[in-house]
């Protein structure tokens, strides 16, 4: 092992051929900045969801890598985001987590922005800047991109950047896996009061990795399994309906987007779930119905926990939420969960679920609080000069991945990895870092959306 | 509040003080079983987020119990789960054990019903600090208020309700693997 190494970020630290991805790339601190400028500085990232601020004025602070942004609605309705920075000498505009508000006044000196994020008020703007100061170009810094899709509110710095809906591509359909209603209804849901905000010592990409679908840690949750919190009311987490289904992994090589799904039998209802509430049950039974009628053959499948890449979690199944993993420098992750239930749902099945959900989720959550324990210590112990030269091992499945993947009529988009048999694998972790070290090495948007250079050679 | 009244609120004080110290006792001492029968069959636990809100919307600082997410929202049969989690031995979160001390002060009575000198109820303020450290270096710090109702069960005091408002907007903790 050479003792020589140059600082940041260089090729072969990710070997997705051979299953390896080095430790520096989660403990190294040039790397981490490097990140923040090729990587959180260039993606489109998860801000809010619409419901948060439903009227004109209305505001939620929220995150965007390391910055404070303000997501807010202004007078005519239209959504924005802003960088939570005064124009004048930097400081924090909004030091509220929410509100309404008609302008965003500078507790530093005073200058206020409208909703719209134009330089409204300056103190003193005959007497001392004589009128000269130009105000219409020091309005708040505003995110260039933004998207809305199904009530959530996506933004991106990079003008370069491709439009939301491309930089999904065909993965759109599992994120609406967890944003339509259970019943297959259009964007059908809506998030609970509450924005859960916890830090966590570890690196932003273990939980991102834990995210995009592995399937190998359930034994970390051995405890919990014994106890049981499930939604049937029996020992396990999850629903029996996992035993009928195929579960695959599905990953998205051009995108960097993952997720796991359960694949129902074409002619097999659901079995029931929720069994120990009627009212539960009953609601979930009717969704499912509903949803096949909906949706037809893809009605057959429900999300498992998955990723947009880089940093957004989606867990699609109850507990449904979707969470952001804020880097706050190599060693730390601010994680913020939204939590999501049916818009449509009776109010008995949504309080039931909100139980469930603080039971299973977040630093209180049985389930979760194992994770944070093995993402805090295998953080800490990768850490050490000898440490570091050890790789960590991604080589479950290697080679044994499925282009064209159907089942009983059903052809699922993405690489495909079937573990109903194989239990676990490593492919969705891989297809984490295949997009992770692009983006480390690609100098621009030209280079990362392959999908285009296909198309035009075509 | 004549003599009687008074020396009936000072009996209870003492006794208050003494079972929230007995309690502190048995959770610091890992007798987790001990301590749940301290808790009322229908003891409500909660323990809300906080929110930086303009001081003129206040009543938005805490997600409100039953109807927003919270730190924490239960019943005794999912505090029990709770209890039975960490007595399994590999809940990882909490295996090794944390070294933890609850510190309990400010202890003032707020409200006895239906009178001091018969209290079948009486409503509690306090404040706690809660330390845990574990492993070899790692210490969290958790301060707050606590309200607590505790009732008289044959003869017994218990706890009915208690509302933890911890004093942090973004947990600084990575997880709450512990009571307060
Ligand atoms: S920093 Fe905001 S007005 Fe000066
Ligand atoms: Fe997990």
């Amino acid at each position: 092992m050479a003792t020589t190494r140059k600082d940041g970020y260089r090729p072969g630290l990710v070997d997705i051929s051979a299953g390896q991805v080095s430790r520096e790339i989660f403990v190294n601190e040039e790397i981490y900045r490097e990140e923040l400028e090729r990587l959180f500085a260039r993606v489109w990232l998860f801000v809010g969801h619409e419901s948060q601020i439903p009227k004109p004025g209305d505001y939620f602070v929220s995150g965007m890598g390391e910055e404070s942004v303000i997501l807010c609605r202004d007078r005519a309705g239209k959504v924005h985001v802003f960088l939570n920075s005064c124009r004048h000498r930097g400081m924090k505009v909004c030091r509220y987590d929410e509100g309404n508000t008609p302008v965003f006044t500078c507790p530093y000196h005073g200058w206020s922005y409208g909703t719209d994020g134009q330089l409204v008020g300056v103190p003193y703007f005959r007497e001392a800047y004589h009128e000269k100061l130009d105000r219409s170009r020091w309005g708040l810094v505003e995110v260039p991109r933004t998207y809305l899709y199904k009530g959530t509110v996506w933004a991106c710095w990079d003008s370069a950047a491709p439009p939301f809906l491309e930089y999904l591509g065909d993965f759109v359909r599992y994120l609406d896996l967890t944003l339509d209603g259970w019943d297959g209804s259009e964007g059908g849901t809506e998030i609970l009061g509450g924005i859960q905000k916890w830090r966590i010592p570890c690196n932003w990409k273990f939980p991102a990795e834990n995210f995009c679908g592995d399937s190998y840690h359930n034994i970390s949750h051995r405890s919990v399994d014994l106890v049981g919190i499930g939604p049937s009311g029996t020992g396990r987490r999850d629903m029996r309906e996992r035993q009928m289904a195929r579960r695959l992994q599905v990953a998205f090589y051009e995108r960097g987007h993952q997720t796991g799904v359960y694949l129902f039998p074409k002619d097999q209802a659901t079995p029931p779930s929720y069994q120990h509430s009627p009212e539960v049950s009953e609601y979930f039974a009717h969704c499912e119905e509903e949803r096949r009628k909906k949706r037809g053959e893809w009605g057959r499948l429900i999300g498992s926990p998955g990723e947009i890449f880089p940093n957004t979690a989606l867990h699609p199944r109850q507990p449904r939420t979707i969470a952001v993993w804020h880097p706050r420098g190599a060693h730390q992750t601010e994680v913020w969960r939204w939590y999501v239930v049916d818009s449509a749902a009776p109010q008995e099945v949504k309080d039931f679920l909100r139980d469930y959900y603080i039971r299973y989720s977040g630093p209180g959550g049985m389930t979760e609080q194992d994770d944070m324990e093995n993402w805090n210590y295998a953080h800490a112990a990768s850490r050490g000069t000898i440490a570091r030269r050890y790789p960590y091992s991604y080589e479950q499945g290697l080679g044994f991945e499925t282009e064209n993947y159907e089942w009983q009529g059903l052809r699922i988009p993405g690489t495909v990895m079937d573990i109903t048999d194989a239990k676990s694998s490593e492919h969705n972790l891989r297809n984490l870092y295949r997009r992770w070290a692009e983006f480390m090495e690609a100098e621009s948007w030209g280079e990362l959306a392959t999908w285009r250079l296909a198309r035009a050679a075509e | 509040m004549d003599g009687n009244e008074r020396i009936s609120r000072l009996l209870l004080k003492q006794e208050v003080d003494e079972f929230l110290y007995y309690e502190a006792d048995l959770l610091d001492a890992r007798r987790y079983d001990d301590w749940l029968a301290l808790l009322a069959d229908d003891v409500r636990y909660w323990m809300p987020m906080r929110r930086n809100v303009k001081v003129d919307d206040l009543e938005r600082e805490f997600t409100r119990e039953g109807r927003d997410i919270s730190w924490f929202d239960e019943g005794k049969q999912t505090l029990t789960r709770r209890v039975r989690q960490i007595q399994t031995g590999i809940h990882w979160a909490e295996e090794p054990v944390s070294r933890i001390s609850h510190v309990i002060s400010n202890i003032r009575l707020l409200e006895a019903n239906p009178s001091w000198a018969e209290p079948a109820e009486v409503a509690v303020g306090c404040r706690f600090l809660v330390y845990r450290n574990r492993v070899e270096t790692e210490t969290d710090i958790l301060v707050g208020k606590r309200e607590d109702l505790l009732r008289r069960v044959e003869g017994e005091l218990k706890i009915t309700r208690r509302r933890i408002l911890l004093d942090q907007n973004v947990l600084l903790s990575k997880n709450l693997t512990f009571f307060f």
